[in-house]
């Protein structure tokens, strides 16, 4: 493993040293190690900070701070009537990364397009089970395999892909990182040197900064893409270096060994505001926590409980003590950032009084219940422990009786799956690509009852709006269907809308150029440093 | 002495294998599942499931993965990280280094501190010193590491700005791993300032990592040589006029030494238990560190290889404690 590298290390050490004078390094105290380089295998931000953000591109990119699609790989497309043929048009000339690794002899091409898809799509594909368990998680997970029918070069620059039926988002799916495009010809090198797991660890792209050595747990190196096709980056080297405890990395900001750094402690966040070195950004973070009723089971089918008990939780006392006021109180299921959110609603005011004489009017008086509680902090809920307990006393408060449980993580994830399951969960979503139907039909539709639908609830009405949706193309009237969607998700409470945290990004003073990504994602393209 | 060292080693292999078979046990008796895992929130579909499932070969019976598991590790192969994909063996190595090198430095510490500190303590029992020392030591063996270290940080480094915050060298500095120890690939770089910087980013881990052993050696140390100062061949010593220096180094320090090199082999255990929460404060790339990832990731491979390389390591610093005995007492040898 050393020796990999080694070569490669000397000979970096040396062009480093000698353009060390003038070069413009940026420094990321990063949350933590990468799983791994390969952008299809992995569901974790910090792994998509670490490759496909920096190494990698698509066929369509996100507007930098928006959800909103932009040509990138892909010069432009075509949609036919139907809406089940899409047509790239690729980008000419766009350059693979020259590493030590590897010596691209051609430049991007349709052959390039069409592996990055089969690779994850064909069982036959030599790469598809390239490493044991490689699971192509997300693809699946956005059901690519029962969505595509086929994906076809028509000719060098041009590739087809057909779908099996109409699917809006499809579009936003592509821009979203499992979908990036990797090197035909260096896979192809690498299996033919029997090599292939080196794809997982020393990527090869078309993007702004080129991988040059991982040392594991600790650094991650790269350097500006030369011949990138947007032009080169303004810093020379960029260099994560992983710092997994949260106060640790401020110390690092704050004495200048890092530039920049993710996740800040809430309690922290007011002292680096002060510090003249220090400036912070912040942004609503594209997520929801909520909490979420089995609406299957008694008094729970009952839309009047859960407006009540929705009424009895004090959500500003919740952000108060669990985020330390970093967060927004909810009313919708998808948060206010997000295209088509309804602001005309107005969510259920905190009003216990009401809320009991809601409770007696159903007759659910003396009623005991479950709320369960993650073992972990997510970005939507730092502590779902402390929220519960404020649900606790929240609910006490109107009379219901509340016992808090929790199980470990994997296991609260699988059982809460459960039609069965008895009580409320406490879970939340950070969305993927910008897309409302992410959101509306994922975690709400009648499809994900016994998934990731943790309400199981299904609502006709509901459920035909979002579903009329993703088969619409039209912007306008896709908005137009969301927005009724969401007055019957109020009106009928399968969830309590918690929060939508914020996200904080602290940085040095000189750090120019950094654009907040609402979708969590942290990219350095475009970033200056000032001298 | 063959005898001994063989009869010790025969000891070690039903050692090894009950470890293998704890290992094995303990990360599956936990509850959690890595392959569900994966998907995080995102629910998997159970024909995935199984599929993944199958692949990894947690399908089968456990006696069955067990054995199998087993006869792997015999051959050489410790499986690879469920998250990573990369030989749990080729990590191991590649993190390796870095936990020896600040554990080195810790016990060195401890050693050259405690030992004399205690010493000191015993001769002048009672006193203003032996109080301090005494104080200090059940202070520094009380104190949160996690704490420690994050309060060291923010004085030392934060405040001071004497010491970097965290990691293993300046991020300035970047040369082939050699040996993986960074004080000596510092010096093999010939990068000037780089074995300066490697030092500079050791001084406060170590000093966290050290403050345990240092406080439980120096402890030690006094109380075994308050009992061989009370020894008639000490007085013995004395009576006939030797220097003290010969009294307390020679005489006396050397029959103490016993329980105190057995207390230093125990301190490796604890060492690489404080590693871990040392290792996560100060950004360490080591086993520590790798080892906790993996519980929260159920990474079964890394969880049952890892403490099963580590337990032999373990196994392999008593033995030596062991034969370091015989070298000290050769009474032990028979």
């Amino acid at each position: 493993m050393r020796n990999k590298y080694t070569f490669a290390a000397t000979l970096l050490a040396a062009t480093m040293l000698s353009g060390a004078a003038s070069a413009k390094t940026l420094v990321y105290c990063s949350e933590g190690s990468p799983e791994g380089f390969d952008p299809g295998l992995y569901t974790a931000g910090t792994t998509f900070d670490a490759s496909p953000r920096t190494v990698y591109n698509r066929l369509v990119e996100f507007k930098k701070g928006t959800t909103e699609i932009e040509p990138a790989l892909a010069e432009s497309w075509d949609v036919s009537d139907d809406g089940l043929e899409y047509t790239f048009h690729l980008r000419p000339d766009v350059a693979f990364q020259t590493t030590d690794f590897f010596t691209p002899s051609r430049t991007l091409n349709a052959d390039d397009v069409v592996f990055s898809f089969e690779r994850q799509l064909k069982d036959d594909n030599p790469w598809h089970n390239y490493v044991a368990g490689g699971a192509w998680e997300y693809f699946n997970g956005m059901g690519f395999p029962d969505l595509i029918s086929s994906i076809e070069k028509v000719d060098d620059m041009t590739v087809k892909i057909t779908l099996k039926q109409q699917e809006a988002p499809f579009l936003a799916n592509l821009g979203m990182d499992f979908a990036s495009i990797v090197s035909k010809e260096y896979a192809d090198k690498l299996e033919a040197d029997g090599q292939m797991q080196m794809m997982n660890q020393q990527p090869l792209g078309t993007g702004p900064f080129e991988f040059v050595a991982y040392q594991t747990d600790a650094v991650i190196r790269y350097r500006a893409h030369d011949e990138y096709w947007k032009g080169r980056e303004k810093i020379d080297d960029l260099v994560f270096a992983i710092t997994t405890d949260a106060a640790v990395r401020a110390q690092k900001l704050a004495a200048g060994e890092c530039h920049i750094m993710p996740y800040p402690n809430a309690a922290d966040v007011a002292g680096m505001k002060e510090n003249p070195d220090l400036k912070v950004m912040e942004q609503e973070g594209l997520n929801i926590a909520y909490l979420a009723f089995n609406t299957q089971m008694a008094p729970f089918d009952n839309a009047q409980v859960r407006k009540a008990l929705s009424k009895a939780i004090n959500k500003e006392a919740i952000i108060d003590s669990v985020f330390q006021g970093q967060a927004k109180p909810a009313k919708n299921p998808i948060p206010p950032t997000m295209w088509s959110y309804n602001d005309a609603i107005e969510d259920d005011s905190y009003d216990p009084e009401a809320a009991k004489k809601m409770l007696e009017e159903a007759g659910a008086t003396g009623l005991s219940m479950k709320v369960w509680a993650m073992p972990v902090a997510r970005p939507y809920m730092l502590n779902a422990r402390r929220a519960a307990e404020l649900i606790q006393s929240d609910f006490a408060a109107v009379g219901v009786n509340v016992e808090v449980v929790t199980y470990e993580w994997a296991e609260y994830l699988s059982r809460s799956k459960d039609v069965d399951r008895d009580g409320a969960v406490l879970l939340g979503w950070t969305g993927d690509n910008g897309d409302p139907d992410n959101f509306l039909h994922t975690l709400l539709g009648c499809d994900a009852v016994g998934g990731n639908n943790r309400a199981q609830w299904c609502n006709e009405e509901f459920d035909a709006l979002v579903n009329k949706a993703k088969r619409t193309s039209d912007r306008d009237e896709r908005t137009r269907l969301y927005e009724e969607a969401q007055v019957v998700f109020k009106r009928e409470a399968p969830w309590v809308t918690l929060d939508h945290s914020l996200v904080v990004m602290p940085m040095r003073k000189e750090v120019e150029g950094y654009v907040m990504d609402p979708l969590g994602i942290h990219s350095f393209s475009g970033v200056d440093i000032a001298e | 002495m063959l005898r001994f060292v063989l009869g010790r080693l025969a000891v070690l292999i039903p050692t090894f294998i009950g470890v293998s078979i704890i290992a094995f046990a303990f990360i599956r008796v936990l509850p959690g599942d890595p392959v569900m895992l994966m998907s995080g929130e995102r629910v998997m579909a159970p024909e995935r499931y199984e599929k993944i499932s199958h692949e990894l070969g947690y399908d089968r019976p456990l006696p069955v993965q067990y054995f199998d598991y087993l006869t792997d590790v015999l051959s050489g192969d410790f499986g690879s990280s469920i998250v990573t994909k990369r030989p749990v063996l080729d990590d191991f190595l590649t993190l390796f280094p870095a936990t020896l090198e600040l554990s080195l430095c810790a016990i060195l510490l401890a050693v050259f501190i405690g030992v004399p500190a205690g010493v000191f303590a015993a001769i002048k029992r009672g006193s203003f010193f032996d109080q301090a020392i005494m104080s200090t030591a059940l202070v520094g063996y009380s104190m949160p590491i996690f704490w420690w270290g994050l309060l060291l940080i923010i004085l030392v480094s934060g405040t001071l700005g004497w010491t970097p915050v965290s990691g293993r060298i300046s991020l300035l500095y970047y040369f082939p791993s050699v040996t993986g120890f960074m004080l000596i690939d510092s010096l093999l770089s010939g990068q000037a300032g780089a074995f300066k910087s490697a030092v500079s980013h050791l001084i406060l881990p170590t000093i966290v990592l050290g403050t345990i052993p240092l406080a439980v050696i120096a402890r030690q140390t006094r109380s075994a040589m308050l009992e061989v100062l009370g020894e008639d061949y000490v007085r013995t010593a004395r009576a006939k006029g030797l220097p003290p220096f010969r009294v307390v180094g020679i005489h006396a320090l050397r029959n103490a030494l016993i329980p105190v090199v057995t207390t230093i082999g125990l301190q490796v255990g604890v060492l690489l238990a404080g590693a871990i929460l040392t290792e996560t404060i100060f950004s360490w790339p080591g086993i520590g560190k790798w080892m906790v990832d993996s519980v929260f990731k159920r990474d079964y491979p890394v969880i049952q290889s890892g403490l099963l390389i580590i337990a032999g390591i373990i196994m392999l610093v008593n033995l030596l404690v062991d034969l370091l005995y015989g070298l000290i007492n050769p009474r032990i040898r028979h």
